[in-house]
């Protein structure tokens, strides 16, 4: 029993970064139409712009941060959006999601080639002891990973929600012609969602990264959780992006600790296939009208 | 046959694909026979995503099928010819089961559940040691004998793989020309529509995709006797990108546009060897700066230039076609 | 007792907070052209959709012959018999003009495995040839369907609900963008199809002289429900109707 309580909590704590790249998943589909491929290195890289900050850039963690948080609006934001997106999104779909494809592909061999075919060590960014609570051992780390992306996911929909930019996204995503009409900026608001995706991937680097270490490789793993994430929530919106976060990670925990470590990727997979086939619209997904 | 200017350049072609590896050395025949194997596969995707508009990251995965069932066949002293029907068989059935439920999502996401099926089937390879021989793979699998025409030779195995290409190539004609052909085509331009006129489009894509999933599989039971060596990671979810890449490079929806792709992806690391390390990232370059400049790839390219040397009329781009109701 | 050709009853449909159907019920009878009209935004394409199965309807029920149709996905209703124009246009655009309207019979002819393995054309060639010349487009037969005028297309987009011989044919504006001549050329096509094969149609059309010539029974539908319903002399002299199209 205690064991289980352990299983469950930490895959809550590792579900709720999943959440975070799930959400983005989201809004980036609901602003653009657009899967981004990517997403897993999106979650992959800020934490070499971490590294390479702290280790050639001679610069203390919270600097190191900041410089990663802001290369990252930078690339996985703003330029992602303006030099690969915008020339796409007339092409159709494909293209872009080919394009994303082969920028997963640069991202991972940049880092390989030029930083390190290696897992690297990376520093945690909150405490790592843990309570025992009657024989419950409570990890600080899940604990506290637990109420920053509590903290960021309830900060993120009220901004979405209640200032004015967030209404703003949200109408924009929706409809953009009738947003248009109304005097949104539609093109900024989209762009805005692409910042905000860059923003939660960021953080999630932050978080899971010390986790996992950091690897060139470890992107394709979580990009595909992340997806699955969302649609096994219900694709369009960001409570069904967090429950199916959850929901994987704590799955995840229990196969790996309880059922087979070997076939522990498949899980996920089995639960997407399990969703698309009796529940397409996802868990929280209310059924989408034809898109006609 | 009539003799049209379509049938001449075809025979070219032939003439070309028999003229290739005289007097080449192995490692060039090796190549070819590896290119007009990844063409076979590539063709299958194209009728998936070139003709009728979904994304599939699963060929790589319907190859890993078509190859390790022909290996274990084969292995166990049945001929070729037996293991291959087979094969092919297994995978177009199993196609329609993963294309059944997926295709109930399409597009974008069809392309994530077949990512998920492909890295379900690598996983199954790895583990699975006893019938798949693990990490290690399978190896020392024979090389088909017909009696007359032993293929154990480099060169011989390369006219064999000809003869099944043409076979395949003839065989996916008909089909693209058939009247489902035309329904493809009409699910890809305006599915809408299509319904509207009788198209089953559930049913049409269903069956685009396990026929594309059955010539993933014939791939695979070329390439067992080829490489005479696979392992899981020959099939990983690269390589489904690998193929897509071909299909896009070379020209989706364009019959031969996915042999034109194939050679360039095979060929491409062989010019860019002398970059060693970074040819992935010229690659992935590449492939974005083709996608962007380049949308309908390289024989799309050259139909643009002929229409407009040919002064052919174009599809106008300033009405917005009925998708929508 | 014979049934009407296609009934509706109480068909309804609603997105968010607009009730685009509201409670609709009428026949269409056997041979008959039935006009069906109303201001921008009255709800009559989105009541196509919803009898041809492109929606579903939130209630009500479609029949036809006496038999029961509502739910049934739009192929089933076009292999039933019921053709359709869009009023957006709607082609294949990078097909050629014949292609295009093969494509509007060939699931109509032979089974699954003779259009796989039969003629490419599944035999209809000459019938689509017909058919294009009927509606004057025969020059345009190997070009692609998208490089086609607006008003070419609109015919194109007709022929092709004709292809398959439907006995009931529902056209969603096919006068919009077509020149003059063409109409009356388009109005005599509609009038022979309904005479010689007696094929039904229900059409929906803004050109008023159009529809009342055409039609020998008009609907009027005005924020989704039917406020009138009657011969095109009656309609014309109707104060509801007139205050509908005034007030809108
Ligand atoms: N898919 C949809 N989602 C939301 N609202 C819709 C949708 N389709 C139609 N509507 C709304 O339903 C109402 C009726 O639209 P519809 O297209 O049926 O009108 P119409 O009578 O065909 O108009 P027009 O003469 O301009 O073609 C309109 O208010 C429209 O905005
Ligand atoms: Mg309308």
């Amino acid at each position: 029993m205690e064991q289980l309580i352990q299983v469950v909590l930490s895959g809550l704590a590792t579900g709720s970064i999943y959440a975070l790249a799930a959400i983005g998943f989201t809004l980036i589909w609901q602003a653009a139409q657009t899967v981004n491929f990517a997403q897993g290195e999106f979650v992959m890289l800020p934490a070499f712009f971490v590294l390479i900050g702290i280790n050639f850039l001679g610069m203390p963690l919270w600097l190191a941060m900041l410089f990663g948080l802001a290369l990252s609006v930078l690339i996985l934001g703003v330029a992602f959006k303006r030099i690969l997106v915008d020339p796409l999104l007339s092409h159709g779909g494909l293209s872009l999601i080919i394009a994303t494809m082969a920028v997963a592909i640069l991202m991972k061999e940049l880092v390989k080639e030029f930083y390190s075919a290696e897992a690297q060590p990376y520093p945690a960014l909150v405490p790592q002891g843990a309570w025992d609570l009657s024989g419950v051992i409570i990890s600080l780390q899940d604990i506290s990973h637990l109420i920053i992306c509590f903290v960021v996911i309830v900060g993120l929909t009220l901004f979405l929600d209640k200032t004015k930019v967030g209404r703003c996204m949200q109408a924009a995503a929706q409809n953009a012609a009738v947003a248009e009409i109304l005097g949104v900026n539609v093109k900024r608001m989209i762009l805005y969602t692409f910042v905000v995706n860059a923003v939660l991937a960021t953080l999630a680097s932050f978080l899971i990264t010390p986790v996992y270490l950091a690897k060139f490789s470890s992107g394709e793993y979580l990009g595909l959780i992340a997806f699955i994430a969302a649609i096994v929530g219900g694709f369009n919106q960001v409570r069904g992006a967090l429950a199916g976060g959850l929901l994987i990670g704590v799955l995840d925990n229990i196969t790996a600790t309880y059922i087979t470590a070997e076939y522990r990727q498949a899980i996920p997979l089995l639960l997407l296939i399990a969703v698309i086939l009796f529940k397409p619209e996802g868990i929280l997904g209310k059924p989408e009208g034809r898109a006609v | 046959m009539k003799f049209t200017k379509r049938n001449l350049w075809l025979l070219i072609g032939l003439a070309l694909l028999i003229l290739a590896p005289i007097g080449q050395g192995r490692y060039i025949v090796y190549t070819l026979t590896s290119w007009l194997v990844f063409s076979i596969a590539a063709m299958g995707l194209n009728l998936t995503l070139g003709y009728a508009g979904q994304i599939s990251l699963a060929q790589s995965a319907f190859m890993a099928v078509g190859a390790y069932i022909t290996a274990l066949l084969t292995l166990n002293g049945i001929h070729w010819i037996v293991a291959m029907p087979i094969a092919v068989l297994s995978s177009f059935v199993l196609g329609l089961l993963i294309g059944f439920p997926a295709l109930r999502v399409k597009g974008h996401f069809l392309a994530f559940v077949t990512l998920a099926f492909t890295t379900l089937v690598f996983l199954v390879l790895r583990n699975e040691d006893w019938l798949t021989g693990g990490p290690y793979g399978l190896s020392g699998m024979p090389r088909p004998d017909f009696g007359l025409f032993n293929t154990g030779k480099n060169i011989n195995f390369y006219y064999f793989t000809v003869f099944i290409f043409v076979i395949f190539s003839l065989l996916m004609y008909q089909i693209v020309r058939s009247p489902w052909g035309r329904a493809f085509k009409g699910l890809r331009e305006n599915e809408i529509r299509a319904e509207s006129l009788g198209v089953n489009t559930r049913r049409i894509t269903l069956l685009a995709f396990a026929i594309g999933s059955a010539a993933g599989g014939l791939a695979g039971s070329l390439m067992t006797p080829l490489v005479q060596f696979i392992e899981p990671g020959s099939f990983a979810l690269l390589h489904s990108l690998r193929i897509l890449l071909m299909v896009i490079v070379g020209g989706a929806g364009f019959f031969f546009g996915p042999v034109v792709g194939a050679g360039v992806v095979i060929m491409l690391p062989e010019v860019l060897r002398f970059t060693e390390g970074y040819y992935l990232m010229i690659y992935a370059v590449t492939v974005v700066v083709l996608i962007i400049f380049c949308p309908k790839g390289l024989v799309g390219l050259g139909e643009i230039i002929s229409r407009k040397i040919l002064k052919k009329k174009e599809v106008r781009k300033d009405f917005e076609q009925g998708a929508k109701l | 007792m014979t049934h009407p050709l296609l009934s509706v009853r109480s068909v309804s449909k609603r997105f968010g907070n607009i009730q685009a159907v509201n409670d609709v019920s009428f026949d269409v009878q056997q041979g008959e052209i039935l006009g069906l009209i109303g201001p921008n935004g009255s709800g009559k394409s989105t009541l196509f959709n919803c009898l041809l199965g492109q929606y579903q309807p939130d209630s009500g029920s479609v029949a036809l012959k006496g038999s029961n149709i509502t739910g049934k996905s739009p192929s089933e209703l076009n292999l039933l018999g019921i053709g359709r124009t869009f009023q957006q246009l709607s082609v294949f655009p990078e097909m050629t003009v014949i292609d295009n309207v093969i494509l509007a019979g060939q699931e109509h002819s032979g089974s699954m495995i003779s259009r796989l393995f039969g003629s490419p054309d599944a035999g209809l060639t000459k019938a689509a040839e017909k058919l294009i010349g009927f509606f004057k487009i025969s020059h345009l037969r190997d070009e692609p369907a998208g490089s086609l005028s607006y008003g070419q297309q609109k015919l194109l987009d007709a022929a092709m609900a004709f292809m398959a011989e439907p006995s009931l044919v529902l056209l969603d504006e096919p006068a919009g963008g077509v020149n003059l001549t063409m109409l009356g050329n388009l109005k005599e096509r509609l009038q022979a199809f309904n005479s010689e094969f007696g094929t039904t149609f229900v059409v929906i059309e803004h050109n008023m002289e159009f529809v009342m010539s055409l039609c020998s029974r008009i609907i009027v539908l005005a924020e989704g429900s039917v406020i009138a319903e009657g011969t095109p002399e009656e309609i014309r002299s109707n104060q509801t109707v007139i205050d509908a199209y005034l007030g809108a």
